[in-house]
């Protein structure tokens, strides 16, 4: 956590969520199939919001609460191990 | 090095104002990787001052300090020089600027900037075009490329930026693309490295600028490799270094792809096609970019 | 290095324990010497005519090194502004020179400044703006930024200029007000006119500044984002924090000049510095250089059994109006301006009368003189303060003009 400083002006602090839950804005949801994943992070880099997190056996997982569906990991996944689905309508 | 070896911190955090596919979060999110901790950075007019987030809130980990569009470079010299006099030597300053804050109205704090030899990275973040104003031209939007202030596409060329740069006689430039994230990290590290003035550039495919799908903004990086619409190079020591394709492409190794098969995919040339052909732009589109690599061999092979 | 002049006196005869050192040079060496004097870490400045001897004389320092700090020479005053803000936004002190056109090129970093609450210190040397190329004294350079939340002194000596940088220094870093502050005074008639002025010693300045504590800093150590978007709401908080600020500078600057005096034995004056008004029925008010010659017009006009005196206005922002209230009690007030609203009039003329409105129905005169440069002499000011008194002047009148019918 970053100090407070005491003074009125626009000085922010850093904040996971600072647009809320950015997972709303998804129209098209990333599904991984676990079994299929070789392991070569191309999601994880490739993916603009850090949502897609590299886990500690070197497979990935996806934070459904900020993932904003863009599609890029299914798009750069060599393997089809990630693909999008239309979010149920609400 | 590949990308499981790129470090796993993360100082964009995840939930900013960034559109579904943006190029600049992931130029970023390897810049950081490569800087590390002990960064500022400093930003001007651009989207990136959106996708920071909304007061008071922040999605970057690092200090970052706001300044006016024309003034990223000498908003830095000032920040290098005051972190400097407290002995903060290791601190590396850097600008992330749009292309609009860097080839357009910051070119002149850039360019005394360099000159000076301001110990910092400047980064573009390129586009080629003002986007967080809603898509106008700038000196880096292509020939044949439509904009809200281009309505009939772009009749001039873009600016060769990186020859500009160059001739300030920098210990370090490069041009780099976010589809290429170990040559992006690599060419990050090794400007850190670097004392003096360093310059680096990055292509940054934006889906609603260009008008393409947002999954598709690694794939048209990769295009403009590809088609010598980009170049991946390094300037060194007076020494310039093409990388990957790029270099396969100088040396005519490779046939570089027709640079229609960049530009048909984007909804910004798409009056070249519909509903007739625009078979002269189109030719002079090729053109331009042919004419580009003839001068880089001529130059650098 | 400017020809320099150094003497010593010694005010308490023989064996007196205080040695005073004085110098003998123009407004811009005592700038620049108090510049020097006050430490800052980073100048970033850009060179125009007539500041340059003011930013040469701080080079010169580097070279000597008698000072120790970081001058960045900028390719534009935009960028030494840029760079000031960036230097003081780390948490060291900053100073910058400009005057006229540079100063309207920092404008929009003027306001930056003051919103991220950045004491940079500035001194402007108030020149012409041009179109045509002129380089002789005018307020409309800073009086035109008024807006951008700085505290704006306004100087008429070479030593108030020594004594003001160093104040506003003390001021601007002040955890109630931290604000920039620009120093002004007048093109040639202070800034290449060799005065004398008290220097106090380095030990004294060291001491009576002491070390800049920032209210906020970009810090590695503590990632924050400054100046990212900020909704209406909080945005509106900003502004007021600001005008509460140059409210606690106008409470801080007599304080200030108090605590001076005491110090050092000189006093410049509060927000206003009044010349024989004790008893006045009319008061003068203006500004810079020609308030400096009105105080001769006030003696001879005294002489010839007028009953005046002079407020010279040395804060233009915060604005003393309370002071201009109580002086406008039992007095009239004539106001001379060397700066013009076109549309309007002076832009004192203007203050002033706002702060006397619904607290005093005292009349005011307004005159218009010396803009571009053009001289005003004592005889100058006599006369308009003869015209306003005898006269039923009510319009702001353009002083030298009477022959022209509108």
């Amino acid at each position: 956590m970053s100090k407070k400083y005491n003074v009125v002006t626009s000085i922010s602090y850093p904040k996971e969520g600072a647009m809320g839950k950015t997972g709303s804005w998804r129209v098209f949801k990333p599904i991984f199939s676990k079994d299929k994943c070789v392991k070569c992070l191309r999601c994880w880099i490739f993916c603009p919001e850090g949502a897609v997190k590299k886990n500690k056996d070197g497979s990935v997982s996806i934070d459904m609460d900020y993932c904003k569906g863009c599609g890029i990991c299914a798009n750069v996944c060599n393997v089809k191990a990630i693909i999008m689905e239309r979010e149920e309508q609400q | 090095m590949a990308i499981k070896d790129l470090p796993d911190t993360e100082y964009v955090l995840a939930g900013s104002a960034a559109c579904p596919g943006c190029p600049a979060t992931i130029g970023l999110r390897i810049v950081l990787k490569a800087l590390g901790k002990n960064t500022v950075m400093i930003v001007p007019a651009c989207c990136t001052a959106v996708i920071e987030s909304v007061y008071p809130n922040t999605s970057f980990d690092i200090p970052v300090m706001n300044i006016a569009f024309e003034a990223a470079a000498a908003g830095a010299s000032g920040v290098e020089a005051g972190l400097r006099m407290q002995g903060k030597k290791d601190t590396t300053v850097f600008a992330w600027a749009g292309d609009g804050g860097t080839y357009d109205i910051g070119i002149q704090a850039l360019s005394g900037a360099i000159e000076r030899q301001t110990n910092f990275i400047y980064i573009c973040y390129n586009n080629q075009i003002y986007s967080n104003t809603g898509i106008q031209r700038s000196g880096a939007t292509p020939l044949g490329a439509w904009t809200t202030t281009t309505v009939g596409g772009k009749t001039e060329v873009r600016k060769e930026m990186g020859d500009i740069i160059r001739a300030h006689h920098l210990p370090y430039a490069a041009q780099a693309c976010i589809s290429y994230p170990e040559d992006l990290y690599n060419k990050v590290k090794k400007a850190k490295s670097i004392k003096g003035p360093k310059y680096i550039e990055i292509l940054a495919p934006c889906p609603p600028g260009w008008h393409f799908p947002m999954e598709k903004t690694v794939d048209m990086g990769v295009l403009a490799i590809e088609t010598g619409a980009w170049a991946l190079y390094e300037f060194e020591n007076e020494k310039m270094i093409f990388n990957g394709k790029s270099k396969l492409l100088l040396e005519k190794k490779i046939e570089p792809k027709p640079v229609e098969e960049w530009i048909k995919y984007q909804g910004r040339f798409r009056h070249l096609f519909k509903p007739t052909r625009d078979e002269k732009t189109l030719k002079a589109i090729q053109d331009n970019t042919d004419i580009i690599w003839e001068r880089y061999r001529k130059c650098y092979l | 290095m400017r020809k320099r002049m150094q003497c010593k006196s010694n005010n308490h005869g023989k064996g007196g324990a205080t040695m005073k050192n004085i110098i003998i040079n123009t407004g811009n060496y005592s700038a620049a010497k108090a510049a020097v004097m006050a430490k800052p870490d980073v100048v970033a400045a850009y060179p125009i005519t007539p500041q340059t001897t003011l930013v040469e004389s701080i080079a010169n320092y580097i070279a000597s090194g008698e000072y120790k700090g970081e001058y960045i020479c900028v390719e534009s005053e935009h960028s030494a502004m840029s760079a000031c803000i960036g230097a003081s936004a780390t948490g060291v002190r900053t100073f910058t020179a400009t005057s006229s056109h540079g100063l309207l090129h920092m404008h929009e970093m003027l306001h930056w400044a003051a919103l991220a609450r950045l004491p940079v210190i500035m001194c402007n040397i108030n020149r012409v703006i041009g179109p045509g190329w002129n380089i002789w004294a005018d307020e409309n350079d800073s009086i035109s930024q008024r807006d951008t939340g700085w505290i704006q002194f306004y100087c008429s000596s070479n030593q108030e200029i020594f004594d003001t940088v160093i104040q506003a220094f003390k001021l601007g870093e002040h955890k109630d007000v931290a604000l920039p502050v620009m120093i002004n005074y007048n093109a040639f008639i202070l800034s290449h006119t060799s005065m004398p002025a008290e220097i106090p010693s380095q030990k004294e300045i060291d001491d009576y500044l002491g070390k800049y504590q920032p209210l906020w800093r970009i810090d590695p150590e503590n990632p924050v984002t400054f100046g990212n978007i900020i909704m209406p709401a909080d945005y509106e908080k900003v502004r007021r924090a600001m005008q509460y600020a140059h409210e606690n500078a106008k409470r801080l600057i007599p304080e200030i000049a108090q605590d001076w005096k005491k110090k050092f034995g000189r006093f410049n004056g509060n927000l206003i510095e009044k010349y024989r008004c004790e008893d006045a029925e009319v008061i003068l008010l203006a500004m810079g250089a020609i308030a400096a010659e009105s105080k001769v017009s006030i003696d001879n006009l005294r002489k010839e059994g007028y009953k005046i005196g002079l407020a010279r206005v040395r804060t233009f922002r915060p604005f003393p109006a309370e002071e201009i209230v109580k002086l406008a009690k039992k007095t009239e007030l004539i106001v001379i301006d060397r700066n013009i609203s076109c549309g309007y009039e002076g832009a004192l003329f203007t203050e002033v009368k706002s702060a006397l409105y619904n607290k005093s129905d005292a009349k005011v005169s307004g005159f218009i003189a010396g803009l571009g440069g053009k001289d005003v002499t004592y005889n100058h000011i006599e006369d308009m303060c003869k015209k306003a008194i005898k006269g039923k002047l009510k319009e702001t009148v353009w002083y030298g003009f009477e022959e022209v019918k509108k």
